[in-house]
């Protein structure tokens, strides 16, 4: 079925999708808008385990998704920062996390 | 490939279900704190996978910028939030759950399916750069994608000054509305003490 001198390329991708849709799950159901944040790190984590299997696999010549995911940590850390700091001032104005309470612009 | 293919094997198999179980336990478990710390073990284990696909360089950004800062500023924002709060309860949360795992499971057999119908293109593994992936991600940098490595550096400095506006009190001396002189306390500090009913 599968040659075994590798750890198939599926194995990873699977992975990758189970952990994206936690990510999601995550997102869709936390009330804390730290675990929110927490969720999307998961999701980034996910598509750079993608990234990086296609990197490794496909492109392993000229490894470009390797350079990707540096790209996407990147950003993902420009994120967090910034999502921390909305968080914060969130939490001064309403004294809560509860997302269910910012519903400023709810329609 | 260095290691023997059985090693590789019960690594893959252990780290994917650290990532697994830790990312489940991030988003089901009670408390934030455990989450925050269980969500560092989840990045350690994604750089062990890096590892194991060869990019040792990716492997040790991954530690340091997820585990050394992002994790980090997860916790320090957790303990600067961390007021027990009685959560409203909302009516039709049983139905929002049940919908949102339905959607969750469906995009998961989506993905799945996806990922073992498709027949990937599988380069041979003799002209894989390896262990030299360090020097070619040096010259991919600055080569053809100096551009966006540049950009990275003015979206990092952004992202630095928002974070620093929008996280600053404003301090003004008086009060827009009623124009009385505003006490200049912390607000968390003049507000009911925060961690007097944990449990």
């Amino acid at each position: 079925m599968m040659s075994l001198e590798s750890i198939p390329i599926q194995a990873f991708l699977i992975v990758s999708s189970v952990l994206f849709c936690i990510g999601i799950w995550g997102l869709l159901n936390s009330r804390n808008a730290v675990r929110v944040l927490m969720s999307i790190e998961l999701m980034l984590n996910a598509v750079n385990i993608n990234l990086m299997t296609f990197s490794s696999y496909i492109d392993n010549n000229l490894i470009q998704g390797q350079v990707f995911t540096i790209f996407v940590i990147t950003v993902a850390a420009a994120e967090a920062a910034v999502g921390l700091a909305i968080l914060l001032s969130l939490y001064r104005n309403r004294v809560t996390v509860d997302m269910e309470s910012f519903n400023l612009l709810k329609w | 490939m260095s290691i023997a293919i059985t090693t590789q094997f019960i690594c893959f198999t252990v780290l994917s279900l650290v990532v697994i179980i830790g990312a489940l336990g991030v988003v089901l478990l009670e408390s934030i704190v455990y989450s925050a710390f269980l969500l560092g073990g989840v990045f350690m284990s994604v750089a062990g996978l890096y590892l194991l696909l060869n990019a040792s360089f990716v492997a040790a950004a991954q530690v340091l910028v997820y585990v050394g800062a992002v994790n980090v500023l997860i916790i320090f924002a957790i303990m600067l939030v961390n007021k027990k709060e009685d959560l409203k309860p909302i009516n039709d949360i049983k139905s929002r759950r049940i919908i949102s795992t339905l959607i969750c499971l469906t995009l998961l057999s989506l993905l799945i399916r996806v990922d073992l119908t498709n027949v990937w293109n599988v380069a041979s593994p003799q002209n894989s750069i390896g262990e030299e992936s360090t020097i070619r991600i040096g010259e991919h940098l600055f080569s053809d994608y100096l551009l966006p490595f540049e950009v990275a550096s003015v979206l990092l400095l952004m992202a630095m000054i928002g974070a620093i506006v929008l996280a600053r009190r404003d301090v003004m001396s008086r009060d827009i509305s009623t124009g009385l002189p505003v006490d200049q306390e912390l607000i968390e500090k003049s507000s009911e003490p925060l961690l007097t009913n944990k449990n």
